[in-house]
């Protein structure tokens, strides 16, 4: 049991080669980042879901629950990051049922990193996962084909680059948390300014010892600048020749009567 | 029935004896150049390593084969060219470039190629030889400083071309032009200038894998141009977490 069918991947690619076109796939274009601060680990996301060259979703959410003190962010196929960590999130909740403990981020990385490898790279979804347990803050990356890292900083999907300069010019050890927020969202803008593929507005996450905030939406550089103050208007509407109201539920009158219900 | 006829459909400029006479794949390259704007001029940054590269064969793979290219050179009295990519095109474009200043000093009218023109003229050849599939592989950054303007161009081998007040060529495009977005501003002064080039160098130094750490910096101001002896950036490698990845987690990478 277990491991991927690949029995449809050659009906697939005949059709193909017959000129089907393949349907295209929702990826999150997508800039994620993560550090490692003083007190713990800070990550951050943009907010752009991208289908091919239109955006489907401007604001989007890339930073994924995995435990009270784990969470992920996703780049790649949007299915696939969400699937992905919402089944490990349960996986490591049960954990917690069993063990009586807080969830550890290798736990995490370990059940990621096998239901990927098992599925070759197929599971398109290279995610930066950061969190706090009782050893101490973690981040780590994770690759479609299943390999992972262990870093101080990291940044995932196509903007990685633009946020790599950031990080690798800017970055330093011991960092207090208003100097990691500030980073992280230079990072995730300079992903959302450069890279085609991120955009919107930048997220971020910042977990320490027992305690985490989801700042949804902490900046919005991309405010809707021009709004036409005509407004809109529209053609003369249909005239109203008469009016009746049904209302789909009786109004019904309770008169309590009589004995309460017997047992 | 002949057999041995081959697709008579296909255009000669793709027939399999044309294939010999043009360029398929680069063979000795260079990586990014950087350029920018300051006060006074332009000024460009290239490492010196040369790579052999991997083609379809893949007989080379990926060897650092040249520590000591000089990948900058100057053009006439006014300009300045660095090249990434084939380093061979870029030797040739060089005798293109001579042959054109040549030419311009033999009218002896008083006037030179400023980098305007020769930008124009590069663009022209590039852009061309593309067109017979058979191109020059390289991108360029044309910098110089002419009569007071300054002035930043860059072309590569498909004939894309345009001009900012900074530029970079392959994977500097990437990791350096965000940075340069960020921080460049009019009027640098020359110190301020070399301090924003290291950065972007050093970036390309720890993401590029074709990077290495030799490199020059070339300024062109209007009294003339200097290149840089060679040297090296200061990196740093003693994150925490590169000493012992692993810690709490013994047995994962």
């Amino acid at each position: 049991m277990g491991g991927f069918s690949f029995d449809l991947c050659k009906r697939n690619e005949m059709l193909v080669q017959k000129g089907l076109k393949q349907p295209s796939f929702l990826k999150t274009g997508t800039t994620i980042v993560g550090l490692i601060f003083r007190d713990g680990v800070i990550l951050g996301a943009d907010t752009r879901a991208t289908e091919g060259p239109i955006v489907a979703d401007k604001n989007c959410e890339k930073i994924h629950y995995m435990a009270p003190n784990i969470y992920c962010c996703g780049a790649g196929t949007a299915a696939d990051t969400e699937a992905v960590t919402d089944m490990v999130s349960s996986q490591l909740k049960l954990h917690r049922y069993h063990t009586g403990r807080e969830s550890k981020v290798v736990t995490a990385l370990t059940h990621l990193k096998s239901h990927l490898f098992s599925y070759q790279g197929h599971v398109q979804a290279a995610l930066v996962l950061g969190g706090v347990d009782m050893t101490g803050p973690h981040l780590h990356t994770i690759y479609p084909h299943g390999s992972t890292d262990t870093l101080p900083f990291a940044t995932m999907g196509s903007g990685s680059l633009a946020a790599m300069s950031v990080f690798e010019s800017k970055y330093r050890e011991g960092m207090s948390r208003d100097e990691g927020i500030k980073l992280v969202a230079e990072a995730i803008s300079s992903g959302i300014f450069n890279d085609l593929g991120s955009g919107s507005n930048v997220d971020i996450c910042v977990i320490t010892k027992g305690k985490r905030e989801y700042l949804r939406n902490y900046l919005l550089p991309n405010p809707r600048m021009y709004i036409s103050e005509k407004g809109y208007s529209f053609s003369k509407k249909t005239e109203v020749l008469f009016t009746k109201i049904t209302p789909l539920r009786e109004v019904v009158e309770v008169i309590e009567v009589g004995d309460a219900m017997e047992e | 029935m002949n057999v041995a006829d081959s697709a008579p459909a296909m255009n000669n400029l793709i027939g399999s004896d044309a294939d010999s006479q043009r360029t398929l794949y680069p063979y000795v390259t260079g990586t990014s150049v950087v350029g920018i704007k300051y006060k006074d001029g332009i000024l460009l940054a290239a490492d010196m390593g040369d790579y052999l590269a991997c083609h379809d064969s893949g007989s080379y793979g990926s060897t650092l084969r040249y520590k000591t290219v000089e990948r900058m050179k100057s053009v006439g009295k006014h300009s300045i060219i660095g090249a990434s990519g084939e380093i061979s095109d870029f030797q040739e474009i060089m005798r293109y470039l001579d042959e054109l200043i040549l030419y311009d000093n033999m009218w002896d009218d008083g006037n030179s190629f400023g980098p305007k023109e020769v930008h124009n003229y590069l663009t022209r050849v590039m852009y061309n030889r593309r067109n017979k599939f058979n191109p020059l592989w390289n991108s360029l950054v044309l910098g110089g400083v002419k009569n007071g303007q300054k002035y930043l161009g860059t072309v590569n081998m498909i004939g894309v071309h345009y001009e900012d007040n900074h530029v970079a060529t392959g994977f500097g495009n990437h990791l350096s032009r965000p940075i340069l977005r960020d921080e460049w501003h009019e009027n640098l002064t020359f110190e301020e200038g070399v301090k924003l080039l290291e950065k972007c160098m050093r970036v390309l130094l720890y993401r590029d894998r074709s990077a290495v750490n030799k490199l020059q910096i070339a300024k062109i101001t209007e009294e003339g141009v200097t290149i840089s002896q060679p040297y090296s950036l200061k990196t740093f490698w003693n994150f925490a977490a590169f000493q012992n990845p692993t810690v709490g987690a013994e047995g994962s990478w």
